[in-house]
């Protein structure tokens, strides 16, 4: 009844072609922005910043970057945690080597660095497909990982191998403390979603669709192989590479390279499946049930009273968060976008369906 | 599909964690002193971080119990699991935030790094005792962070010396079987630099975490055959480590760990065969009959309300050293309340406190652990206090002590501490503080 588009025409093509076409969606997104910039920086609790919207936040941009490489282009990837590791590190040397240079080209710098780096690793899957990438990028993962454990020069030669970030300013506005560092990210993140939005919607995206969907028949129709799978891992790595920069600055402060292993590679793999392959709104919801779940499980207990021993809890977290993984997997394998979507469909006819 | 962003999945997150927020809120207290213990009783590192745990919590349950708090101040404490995990380690830091703690042991060199920015800001004391970054000890830039009683730097340089007594260095080979990851690289910079002055090799070799894959590891200690393995491992890795060198059948005797590879955990998997294994201790073994065990034997175990499940861990070497950092923190409160009254102490006074320790032997003895605990004497310039250790052997059943009381050469490890607190600073952009004009 509320959520229906009767009496919306669209007379033109740019009415119809616009990015959110039924009325109420472009309310409630533009309610969502207002609310996230506006009312949040005032409700949330310091807690609330730091632990779970700011790496949500950050993680759903990751998130965001895979899902162009495996929802859109259909090109696994195991090598995500190593991009970000790139982009995390090539941000510290940035900022280490030109400490005069604006912390948002320094970010943007670092997305370019992972996308080098990323598409040098992503030239194999013009031959390889299927597992055999996976496995290929696997290889990335731990080349990676290897770099910037051994190679000292990465780390400015620090003893232990882990580095911190240098304060963060940008044209002289200090970004310290909860609120500042949430509306930086807030900010990239929104930018950097509309971007990838516009994207996968565009010609470029076509394209990339095309292959994931079938890749003879998108070269038979004038796809070339080489420029879509190329781009697909390009833009990925710039994503996740800036998501790394963004995880390392804003969130750790201090990291090593075991921040970016292999499982962190898993864990956006998951991200992305649960939230939904081929879908920007997958990448955050697929975030928010990876990021935010475990944290409300571990602290269940708490809130309803019960006294439980810590390792119970931990135990009782790892069970419960596998369970709801596989339930959610068989419940919708579309995951959780499709689940919305559905959702969504069904509102539209409410409450007289057919 | 309909076109829908993400704007909806932000706010159903939003409500959800919403309650996460007000609920922390309403749990903060006033009249306790408040103390976040991150522990790890899962996964990879579960076997050695539980007995310390169980030791840390105990201490505080003893203290509220037996003494009715610190000073008549109860102590108040919450577990929150970090898994070894540094993002965890600050999620974990992040919640229990809220209940204004005044001191925090991450026990992880990871999470300590981490936090270490963090806890200035926040005016939280950052105690790691026995572990953590080995500059922190200069209290002129590091003014929240205390490695009391020895640093990996100081475990470094006391190893070496304790070799040295078995016959010149010159040209003989040290392997470091090590943690791939801070806590195992920290020691490095020292090594080299008593390579160096020595004239002994130094052979690196890293263990990926969690550590259950090191036969590679271990063929390259036979193929080199060095003279003495030194192993920094953690967890699950220092099990593996000493049934790898039986395995390739690398001499126990040669080998020696840090404190944290010298534990119950790591030897008992391998049973007899690790007969003849040494690790340097940080002052302390596997005491058991201290008037403190005695109490905590009898105020919490013999009640039921011991938090380790069999009442043998008391008394352990990673037991004890759980009750030692727990005292340390008690300590440190107690010299802050008697500057500033002894009331509920914030984390500021705490620091004051820590920085201004001195526990001689007769105090120590006084708290029941007489000879677990060297001496310590913290100030601006050394908030380590102690640099003391002695090597202990497992001889198949138990540990005992096989050396001399050691200490760390601090004229060698001074210079190279200031140097890589005055980088951190430079980096940091921290101005030092003058140690001279700290009361």
């Amino acid at each position: 009844m509320i959520y229906r588009e009767t009496g919306q025409y669209k007379t033109t093509y740019e009415a119809d072609q616009q990015l959110f076409p039924i009325l109420q969606d472009r309310i409630f997104v533009l309610l969502v922005i207002a609310f996230a910039f506006g009312a949040v920086p005032f409700l949330a609790s310091e807690y609330l910043f730091r632990a779970i919207l700011t790496p949500f936040l950050i993680l759903s941009l990751a998130a965001i970057g895979l899902n162009i490489l495996v929802g859109y282009c259909g090109q696994v990837s195991l090598g995500t945690g190593g991009f970000m590791a790139v982009g995390a590190y090539a941000a510290y040397n940035l900022a280490l080597r030109l400490p005069d240079l604006n912390l948002l080209v320094v970010f943007v710098l670092a997305g370019l660095c992972a996308t080098v780096v990323g598409v040098l690793f992503g030239l194999p899957s013009l031959r390889i497909k299927g597992f055999y990438l996976a496995v290929a990028t696997l290889a990335a993962q731990f080349f990676l990982d290897w770099a910037f454990a051994r190679i000292g020069w990465f780390t400015n030669y620090a003893p232990s191998g882990s580095v911190s970030a240098p304060p963060l300013v940008i044209l002289g506005w200090e970004v310290v403390g909860p609120v500042r560092k949430y509306l930086l990210v807030l900010g990239i993140v929104c930018v950097f979603a509309l971007v990838a939005r516009n994207l996968v919607r565009g010609a470029i995206g076509r394209s990339w669709m095309a292959m994931r969907d079938m890749d003879v028949a998108a070269e038979v129709i004038g796809i070339r192989p080489l420029y879509a799978k190329v781009t697909a891992f390009a833009v990925s790595s710039f994503f996740v590479g800036l998501s790394g920069a963004l995880w390392a600055f804003v969130y750790l402060g201090a990291w090593e390279p075991l921040a970016f292993d292999v499982n962190r590679s898993f864990q956006l793999l998951f991200m992305v499946i649960i939230g939904g392959l081929g879908s920007i709104l997958g990448s955050f919801l697929g975030a928010a049930f990876i990021v935010i779940l475990p944290l409300a499980l571990n602290q269940m207990p708490g809130w309803l009273g019960v006294e439980m021993s810590t390792a119970l809890i931990s135990h009782i977290e790892l069970m419960v968060f596998g369970a709801l993984i596989v339930f959610f997997l068989i419940v919708e394998p579309h995951g959780l976008a499709r689940l919305w979507a559905i959702g969504k469909e069904k509102l539209r006819l409410w409450p007289f369906p057919h | 599909m309909k076109h829908t962003w993400k704007w909806k999945a932000a706010a159903a997150a939003l409500a959800l964690a919403g309650g996460i927020g007000a609920a922390q809120d309403a749990l903060a207290q006033s009249k306790e002193i408040f103390v976040p213990v991150l522990v790890y009783r899962t996964g990879a590192y579960a076997p050695n971080g539980a007995p310390w745990a169980d030791g840390f919590v105990d201490y505080l349950k003893l203290v509220n119990a037996r003494d009715g708090g610190v000073n008549g101040v109860k102590i108040a404490y919450e577990e929150c699991e970090t898994g070894y995990a540094t993002d965890r380690g600050v999620e974990c830091y992040e919640r229990l935030k809220s209940k204004k703690p005044v001191a925090v042991n991450p026990l992880s060199t990871g999470i300590t790094f981490a936090l270490t920015e963090k806890v200035a800001n926040d005016k939280i004391v950052l105690m790691t005792t026995g572990y953590g970054r080995a500059d922190s000890v200069d209290g002129s830039v590091f003014a929240w962070n205390f490695p009391f009683l020895g640093t990996y730097w100081d475990a470094a340089d006391m190893l070496v010396q304790e070799v040295a007594k078995k016959g010149n260095l010159k040209g003989k080979k040290i392997a470091l079987v090590y943690h791939d990851s801070p806590y195992g690289k920290e020691p490095i910079p020292v090594l080299e630099a008593l390579a160096k002055q020595k004239g002994f090799t130094l052979v690196k070799l890293p263990v990926t975490h969690p550590g259950v894959e090191q036969k590679a590891t271990w063929l390259q200690v036979r193929q080199q055959r060095p003279d003495y393995v030194f192993l920094w491992g953690w967890g699950v890795m220092n099990s593996t480590a000493i049934k790898e060198a039986i395995a390739v059948s690398y001499p126990r005797l040669q080998m020696y760990g840090v404190w944290w590879s010298g534990a119950e955990p790591d030897v008992l998997p391998a049973e007899m065969a690790a007969k003849g294994y040494n690790a340097i201790t940080m002052g302390h073994s596997a005491e058991k009959d201290r008037p403190v065990h005695k109490d905590m034997l009898k105020f919490l175990y013999d009640k039921g309300q011991g938090t380790a499940a069999k009442k043998e861990e008391v008394g352990s070497v990673l037991y004890n050293r759980g009750m030692i950092s727990a005292m340390m923190l008690v300590e440190s409160i107690k010299s802050a309340q008697s500057k500033y009254g002894k009331r509920v102490m914030t984390g500021e006074e705490v620091r004051w406190g820590a920085e201004h320790l001195n526990l001689d032997a007769a105090k120590i003895k006084a708290i029941g652990f007489e000879g677990m605990v060297q001496p310590v004497k913290t100030s601006c310039m050394d908030h380590g206090g102690a640099h003391r250790g002695r090597i202990h052997t497992w001889d198949g059943k138990e540990w005992s002590y096989t050396s001399d009381m050691l200490e760390a050469n601090q004229k060698f490890l001074r210079p190279m501490i200031e140097a890589s607190a005055k980088k951190y600073a430079q980096e940091k952009h921290i101005t030092p503080r003058d140690c001279s004009k700290e009361k």
